[in-house]
């Protein structure tokens, strides 16, 4: 692609845009776009839980009892650390302190795959204890609940926080290439725009496991 | 300056003959070759669409069967759906004739983002290969709509593969729907304002307000199909608890906007049309913007239409009828301004314009079925048959079809530089609009009558053979239209006449201000608009002075007119 030529300190613009302020202001309307498609991807199961949620009240509280809510406390608290750091990170960039900017981006590719690491342990009780929803599924886990609406229920809880697993397992590889780019001092990135951008992503990550930790973990008697 | 000798130079180094190599285009990031590569595509799908609706229609000139077996006259219907909807129909407009003409529109170098709308392409790609591989590995029976549980839990075909290639051709329109959004926002030229856009670029904002906010709903509806048959997760398995009637919400959630999808860049298009062949400004700009604007909204509030007859409570099935019938007035609008736009107009009935005219009629005769099927009633009664079937394609065929086929005419001399056979053009415009009537109107009153969609066999009704021998016959006629456009337009790319910049006179920046075929980078000069879209009464107000200029001998004054609108007009460089 055809880039500019600008002197050396000047953000590089690519040939469709007109000047810096267009090109960023665009790169921000297409991520919150793009954004938007995602909270109604989110949106569709979110609707999905709701609905068996109301239809099935107590069997949900009973098995969200059985959730590990220390471990889904801890990721939460990694995951709100993250998206602070992330927002230092972008900061750094806007003050163009690289070396700085650089470091709070890997704090928040560590909490990334510690949220990983803790997932990848409770999937494993869960799966362990023959829990994931298929013809497998141990019927009679939990003597208290119907065994049709646990299974119901792990496949929300599998599809959910494993859709949003996905999502920050991208955001990890998102920022290991992200700093790479900087470090190299990539013509790509001259601002802080593409970091913002990435930072958009994450604090969307976050919020949707703010959403599922008390939707799983957290569900009071009715 | 030498309009002609520069008209010669732009030509010789244009976006078509930039670069020669395969390679070239694979890699290309530049919207008006992916534009090409789209077109290519939707082509492809559309023949391979066109050839299952054609075993269909054989099937059923006999009461009897003769032809097909059940299941594979059900994997035949299925895969003339699944190839129509998702993989001509949703791309064809924004994705061909959207992605060419949307920054030429607004008078930009190229889409906001041009790798991202190179990915979409290899998204559709890689989505429409894994279907056809779906289908020669034998096929789905659960029709277009994969209604739950027969596709979840009860059918044997490829469903799995299938609904990942739809699932990755959704993500394809989202990253379209991305990229036109950003780029409506922040790529207009100076002067550009959003009451000055053609109404085109209107009709394809509606259209992308629709692909990133409902096409992730059917994403996830579908993804959970696949969940359930690949790895037993139950969310519409009535054995888990869980609802499979849950799936049609979620489907039609998308599957009803996604009509609009269709149908809207094709009222752009219309838009473009009327203006250009009456030489007339549109009547009421303004309400036809906001027109899409309206359909893109209410589009979202009346899936509920779909499934009168399911388990819905009665209701809710009213209030959808109620917004389901609001959908008819911003519909209106358009059909009744397009109409009076045409009013005192210098009319040409030029190929694309027959396609625009047929579009009014076939379009009004498919919204109004609408309105039969949006009311309770009436719905219980045809739904399922082949009035449902009619309606759909007087506004998918009759509409986006024609739209689509109309606006490839009126823009090919802008996409390849060349001038198709008019003669050609307009024998098969007659021809799609007499094939399509003849096809689909027997199929209405076959609905009236009682015949079900998706049944081979009638033997029970012979007194239907008529009707569908009709529409057979119809078909035929109808695919003739269809195949003879892909002759003529192949044959004028390579051997037409070139076309001048602006063979239609027509009012818009892709024709006043880009070559035919235009430059890598759209534009040679710098763009500034002053004017409001289709200002072609100033052309029609100016005309009429001239000539009343002529009859009073005032005109002896000007003695070459060339020279004088080269001095005087606006855009000397």
């Amino acid at each position: 692609m055809a880039i500019q030529a600008h002197e050396s300190n000047e953000p590089e613009v690519y040939f469709q845009y007109e000047d810096i302020d267009q090109q960023q202001d665009t790169y921000l309307i297409g991520m919150w776009a793009f954004l938007a498609q995602e909270l109604l991807f989110f949106g569709a199961i979110f609707f999905i839980y709701f609905l068996y949620r109301i239809n099935y009240l107590h069997d949900f509280a009973q098995l969200s009892g059985h959730l590990n809510w220390q471990l889904g406390g801890l990721n939460t608290a990694i995951l709100l650390a993250s998206s602070y750091f992330v927002a230092r990170a972008v900061h750094r960039g806007q003050t163009g302190e690289m070396k700085k900017q650089v470091n709070w981006l890997w704090a928040t590719v560590a909490c990334a795959v510690g949220f990983l690491v803790i997932k990848f342990f409770e999937y494993k009780d869960k799966i362990g204890s023959g829990l994931f929803p298929n013809e497998h599924f141990a019927q009679h886990y939990h003597y208290e609940a119907n065994p049709e609406v646990a299974r119901l229920f792990y496949s929300l809880y599998f599809v959910m926080t494993g859709l949003h697993g996905i999502h920050v397992l991208v955001g990890i590889i998102i920022f290991v290439v992200l700093i790479r780019l900087i470090k190299k001092r990539s013509s790509l990135i001259t601002d802080y725009i593409p970091t913002e951008l990435c930072g958009l992503y994450w604090h969307f990550v976050d919020l949707v496991w703010i959403f599922l930790y008390p939707l799983f973990y957290l569900i009071p008697a009715p | 300056m030498s309009a002609a000798a520069e008209q010669e130079t732009v030509q010789e180094k244009n976006y078509l003959n930039a670069d020669h190599t395969l390679r070239s285009w694979l890699t290309t990031t530049d919207h008006k070759r992916i534009a090409i590569l789209y077109l290519i595509g939707v082509t492809f799908f559309f023949i391979l669409g066109g050839l299952s609706a054609a075993l269909i229609r054989l099937e059923l000139t006999s009461p009897t069967g003769w032809m097909l077996s059940n299941e594979m006259f059900n994997k035949t219907f299925s895969a003339h759906g699944i190839f129509m909807v998702f993989f001509f129909m949703i791309p064809a407009i924004p994705a061909v004739l959207g992605n060419f003409l949307l920054p030429l529109m607004i008078g930009a170098r190229d889409l906001a983002f041009p790798r991202l709308n190179l990915v979409s392409w290899y998204l559709y790609a890689v989505g429409g290969t894994l279907v056809l591989i779906a289908m020669m590995m034998g096929g789905v029976d659960a029709g277009w709509t994969f209604y739950t549980p027969l596709s979840s839990i009860y059918s044997e075909t490829q469903i799995s593969l299938t609904l990942v290639g739809i699932f990755l051709n959704g993500f394809s329109s989202i990253v379209t729907g991305v990229n036109f959004i950003a780029t409506i926002h922040k790529m207009r030229a100076p002067g550009m304002t959003w009451f000055r856009l053609p109404l085109f670029v209107w009709a394809h904002y509606a259209t992308s307000l629709i692909m990133i906010l409902g096409t992730p709903v059917v994403a996830m509806a579908l993804l959970l199909v696949v969940l359930e048959r690949s790895l037993g997760v139950g969310i519409y398995s009535p054995e888990l608890g869980g609802d499979p009637v849950l799936f049609q919400h979620l489907f039609w959630f998308y599957s009803h906007p996604a009509v609009y999808i269709m149908i809207l860049p094709a009222m752009g298009v219309q838009s473009e049309l009327i203006a250009c062949f009456s030489k007339r400004k549109i009547f009421g700009y303004h309400f036809v913007a906001f027109s899409s604007l309206a359909i893109a909204v209410l589009g979202f509030l009346v899936w509920g239409h779909h499934m009168f007859i399911s388990s819905q409570s009665v209701y809710l099935s009213v209030i959808f009828s109620l917004l389901s019938f609001l959908v008819a007035i911003p519909s209106a609008v358009k059909t009744f301004n397009w109409s009076v736009s045409l009013y005192k107009g210098s009319i040409s009935f030029q190929t694309p314009m027959i396609y625009a005219l047929s579009f009014i009629g076939l379009f009004v005769i498919g919204g109004i079925t609408g309105m039969f099927l949006a009311s309770i009633r009436t719905d219980i009664h045809l739904t399922g048959t082949y009035f449902i079937v009619a309606h759909f394609h007087y506004v998918m065929v009759g509409g986006t079809v024609t739209a689509f086929m109309g606006g490839l005419h009126f823009w090919w001399p802008k996409i390849s530089g060349r001038l198709y056979s008019e003669f050609w053009g307009r024998i098969s415009a007659l021809l799609v609009f007499v094939g399509f009537n003849l096809t689909f109107f027997p199929q209405f009153i076959l609905g009236v009558l009682g015949m079900p969609r998706r049944y081979h066999m009638y033997g029970i009704a012979p007194e239907w053979l008529f009707y569908n021998v009709l529409s057979t016959a119809g078909s035929t006629v109808l695919g003739l239209g269809f195949f003879l456009p892909m002759i003529y337009l192949t044959h004028s790319y390579f051997k037409g006449r070139k076309s001048t910049q602006n063979p239609w006179n027509a009012k818009g920046l892709e024709w006043e201000k880009a070559a035919s075929p235009p430059i890598t980078v759209n534009f040679t000069e710098k763009i500034l608009v002053t004017e409001d879209a289709y200002n072609y009464d100033a052309i029609s107000d100016a005309a009429q002075a001239l000539r009343t200029m002529e009859k009073r001998g005032q005109l002896a004054v000007v003695d070459d007119e060339d020279a004088w609108w080269d001095e005087n007009s606006e855009d000397k460089s």
